[in-house]
């Protein structure tokens, strides 16, 4: 009836038993107080079925950044289990618990925080920034975030039922094939990637179709907002990338599951297509994560430094080079494979090619920055934090290009120290300049800027405390993923790391401190004009917040930077009456069940629990038929509605 | 207020029927990629045969000649179909979707019958490399002629049940079934060629 489900499932260790119980007690705190005040209807009505990409995007961010924070806590174990973890100290982490935990943060934070922050921000932002009233496919956006937050489900859910993967983020067979890893461990793994990464194909195409179809009169492609350029390459790079994911996963579930040997070391099997399957997805994913960050400190720098942007078609043509060579360098991953001189060489020099258009990005930027009226606000401040991080995680990365060095450092903490500096230096950098500078249009008042400084110095001097020592360790050849060490004179760089890892978490502390007390302040920081930072495209010619409908009038351009253009040149943009019905899409439950059933499903064939896995699957299809079968999927405003939601909000009608 | 005619205000440019089928070719490509990573898979997988029977053993060129004929027609039959839902002729356009299901539950059946021989004359996707790249491969292709009838069902049932005028909504849909029809008689060239041809010499 359960399958290989039962009570020793719940088994584990104290600091397990001590997530679970809290992430428990959460959950009923926040089913309590909702109970509580009767929210239950709105979180439904207003939240969960919403249709509108903005509400969709704001759903991102709440889920992204309860995954930061448990993406966080493991590093953090991380860090002290290899500080202390010298000689005949083992360290209080067992090494089983050790590997659950380093393939955890890897997934938490490249699939449910770097992915969601973009697509956060992605959702919030391109709609408004071409004039649209929302996304092509509506019910399509709401089905993908809910695939996304399952699949961030079922690792938190792993914690109390089961054990996560213990197999690094990348889950090489044979060793997360059924011989070596017989567990539900890999499984969890395949599934909470399988399921948020077919969430994410089904956004790639909605956006692609959004940003072709969708763009307001006036504004050709070279018109577009380099952030909304940005998405759309990363959406031509999401559409070509996240199938061979789907593929590689669905074949390490039939082996897994069915006994095919695709993946297996013996039988005639082959371990390494999977290798190459994977990071033929995984390094075009980098840039899936990169290129929207890139798009942020595009829109960033420029309304900081009071100047277009410089160089916008090179920009746009980086962008389009990157994308190209993005494909063609997933080998530099795996040099010791042993492909061969040849095969290594080509794509050494791909990698050291790719990072020519990348700097040519960042020439832009600064040049765009040069005789500016420089503002130093915090998203400047994020985006100084990531020139710096950026550019020299970038020259290690050119450095490794080389097969040569790359037998050397190969799977060392050199190669952490990397991909973290791009990792958090670019992502996670362009994230906080991005959310800073889009806060008051989300939520309509600006963040207290202070406390986001505090917040930026620490992740900043963290970052180098816990990243700078990762580089030395990796040269003197310490590997990555272990939990203990023998030779104790390096335990000092490890305590350095430690440091540093934790004045990132009270960068993080501040960050909440920031959001918290710009909350509780937000009368006297309120945004009444809808452009607190002078920008320069449309999304800050509507109110903070918009109207759900996003324009009254969807605007006609004839520039680049469309609003900074209507402001030179004192052209108001039209807002006022008439006013005509506006036909906007309905919201739908079944992006909700959809994303339900497909957790259930998953946990069916994790725990092979055969009758629910198909009981899932035939609700889907029932699902969708019923999506289908919808009588009325949209509406019309009527023009007194409008007339009223624009009267409130401009004042006057 | 009703929801029929979308486009008789300004500024709303919602032409869902392009949207919906540009969004669907494109899922489209992101299919041919799907199976652009199953075919490497043979590619490398297809001579690791671990001692047991091989490609040229096995397949019958004849059987799989067949096949192809009908989800040739298939495809002819689904596209005469949705020209005649253009030309809103509703009776005639179902009648060809009718004939193009008919004609992929014929291939269905074909295709189980050839799993069905290898499987019992003991050669499963368990054996080898190679009969594990062939089933998944071919078993993935046949997933989707079983998702490809169970929609032409779904989607003309609202045709048949609904008014003379088929309507955008439904065009719309008909337009994306005939596509994928035609989709999959590309993935099956593909899988002719390559799995069955060369695999058969």
């Amino acid at each position: 009836m359960l399958g290989r489900l039962n009570l020793d499932a719940l088994k584990h260790d104290w600091i397990e038993y001590l997530a679970g119980a809290s992430m428990f007690f959460g959950l009923i705190a926040i089913i309590a107080l909702v109970t509580y005040y009767k929210r239950w209807k709105w979180l439904w009505k207003e939240w969960f079925t919403s249709v509108d990409h903005k509400k969709i995007g704001v759903m991102y961010l709440v889920v992204s950044f309860v995954m930061l924070v448990k993406g966080l806590i493991d590093a953090v174990m991380m860090r002290f289990q290899q500080a202390f973890a010298f000689g005949d100290s083992m360290g209080y982490l067992g090494a089983e618990h050790f590997q659950q935990i380093f393939t955890a943060h890897g997934v938490t934070m490249i699939f449910f925080v770097g992915m969601g922050v973009i697509f956060a921000i992605i959702n919030y932002v391109v709609p408004l920034q071409i004039g649209a009233r929302d996304v092509a496919f509506p019910f399509l956006n709401n089905l993908s975030f809910w695939l996304f937050a399952m699949g961030g489900m079922m690792i938190l859910v792993s914690l109390v039922i089961g054990v996560y993967g213990g197999t690094g983020w990348s889950a090489y067979p044979p060793l997360a094939g059924i011989e070596y890893n017989p567990g539900v461990g890999v499984d969890y793994w395949v599934w909470s990637i399988q399921i948020s990464g077919i969430g994410t194909m089904l956004s790639g195409i909605n956006f692609l179709v959004t940003i072709l179809k969708m763009r307001c009169k006036g504004m050709s492609l070279m018109k577009m907002p380099i952030f909304t350029w940005a998405t759309f390459i990363t959406m031509i790079l999401i559409i070509f990338a996240f199938p061979i994911l789907t593929g590689a996963l669905s074949m390490l579930t039939t082996d897994r599951l069915l006994d095919t040997k695709i993946f297996t070391a013996g039988f005639g099997g082959n371990p390494m297509m999977y290798i190459n399957l994977f990071w033929a997805w995984g390094h075009p994913e980098v840039y899936i994560l990169i290129l929207p960050a890139f798009g942020m400190f595009s829109e960033v720098v420029p309304v900081f430094s009071r100047k277009r942007l410089f160089g916008y078609a090179s920009m746009v043509w980086a962008l389009v080079a990157i994308a190209f060579f993005s494909f063609i360098v997933w080998l530099h991953h795996f040099f010791t494979m042993g492909a061969g001189a040849n095969v290594n060489s080509f794509f050494g020099i791909m990698t050291m090619i790719i990072a020519i258009p990348t700097g040519v990005k960042v020439f832009n930027w600064l040049f765009t920055m040069f005789r500016g009226r420089v503002k130093f606000s915090t998203p400047m401040l994020w985006f100084i934090g990531f020139i710096v991080t950026f550019v020299s995680g970038g020259m290690t990365g050119v450095l490794m290009s080389l097969p040569g060095v790359d037998f050397q450092v190969h799977n060392s903490l050199f190669l952490i120290a990397h991909f973290h500096s791009v990792i958090i230096g670019g992502v996670v950098f362009g994230f906080f300049a991005g959310f800073t500078y889009w806060f008051p249009k989300i939520f309509g008042y600006t963040l207290i800027e202070k406390w986001g400084k505090w917040a930026f110095w620490c992740w900043l001097i963290g970052y180098c405390l816990a990243f700078l020592p990762l580089y030395l360790l990796g040269f003197m050849g310490v590997t990555r993923r272990l939990n203990h060490f023998d030779v104790t004179e390096w335990q000092p760089l490890f305590m350095v790391a430690l440091l540093g890892a934790l004045v990132i978490t009270a960068g993080v502390g501040f960050q909440c401190l920031q959001i918290y007390t710009s909350i509780k302040r937000r009368k006297e920081n309120r945004d009444e004009t809808g452009d607190p930072w002078d920008g320069r495209t449309l999304e800050w010619s509507t109110t903070s917040p918009p109207p759900f409908y996003n324009y009254a009038h969807t605007p006609e351009v004839h520039a680049k930077d469309a609003f900074w253009d209507f402001k030179q040149k004192g052209m108001p943009i039209k807002m006022g009456p008439p006013y005509y019905p506006i036909h906007m899409p309905k919201n739908s439950p079944y992006g909700f069940l959809i994303g339900v059933l497909s957790f259930t499903m998953a946990f069916g064939l994790i725990w092979w629990i055969w009758w629910l896995a198909a009981l899932s699957v035939v609700g889907i299809v029932v699902c969708i038929i019923a999506h289908l079968f919808v009588k009325e999927p949209d509406y019309f405003v009527t023009e007194e509605e409008v007339a009223k939601i624009e009267g409130e909000a401009h004042g006057s009608v | 207020m009703e929801a029929s005619n979308p486009e008789q205000y300004p500024d709303t440019h919602h032409d869902t029927y392009s949207k919906t089928l540009f969004g669907f070719w494109l899922y489209l490509m992101t299919d041919f990629i799907l199976f652009g990573s199953l075919f490497a898979i043979w590619a490398v997988l297809r001579n690791n045969t671990f001692g047991g029977p091989g490609s040229q053993d096995l397949f019958s060129l004849s059987w799989n000649l067949f096949q192809t004929f009908l989800l040739m027609f298939a495809s002819f039959t689904g596209g005469v179909g949705g020209a005649y839902a253009h030309r809103n002729e509703k009776n005639r356009c179902l009648s060809w979707f009718l004939i193009t299901a008919a004609l992929g539950i014929g291939f269905l059946i074909m295709q189980t019958m050839e799993f069905a021989r290898l499987i019992e004359a003991g050669h499963t996707w368990k054996g080898s490399g190679f009969l594990s790249a062939f089933f998944t491969l071919v078993g993935t292709f046949w997933a989707h002629i079983i998702f490809a009838v169970l929609f032409t069902f779904i989607i003309i049932w609202p045709v048949w049940r609904g008014d003379r005028d088929i309507g955008l909504r439904n065009l719309t849909r008909l337009t994306c079934l005939r596509q994928f029809w035609q989709f999959l008689f590309v993935v099956w060239i593909f899988i002719f060629t390559i799995v069955y041809l060369l695999g058969a010499k």
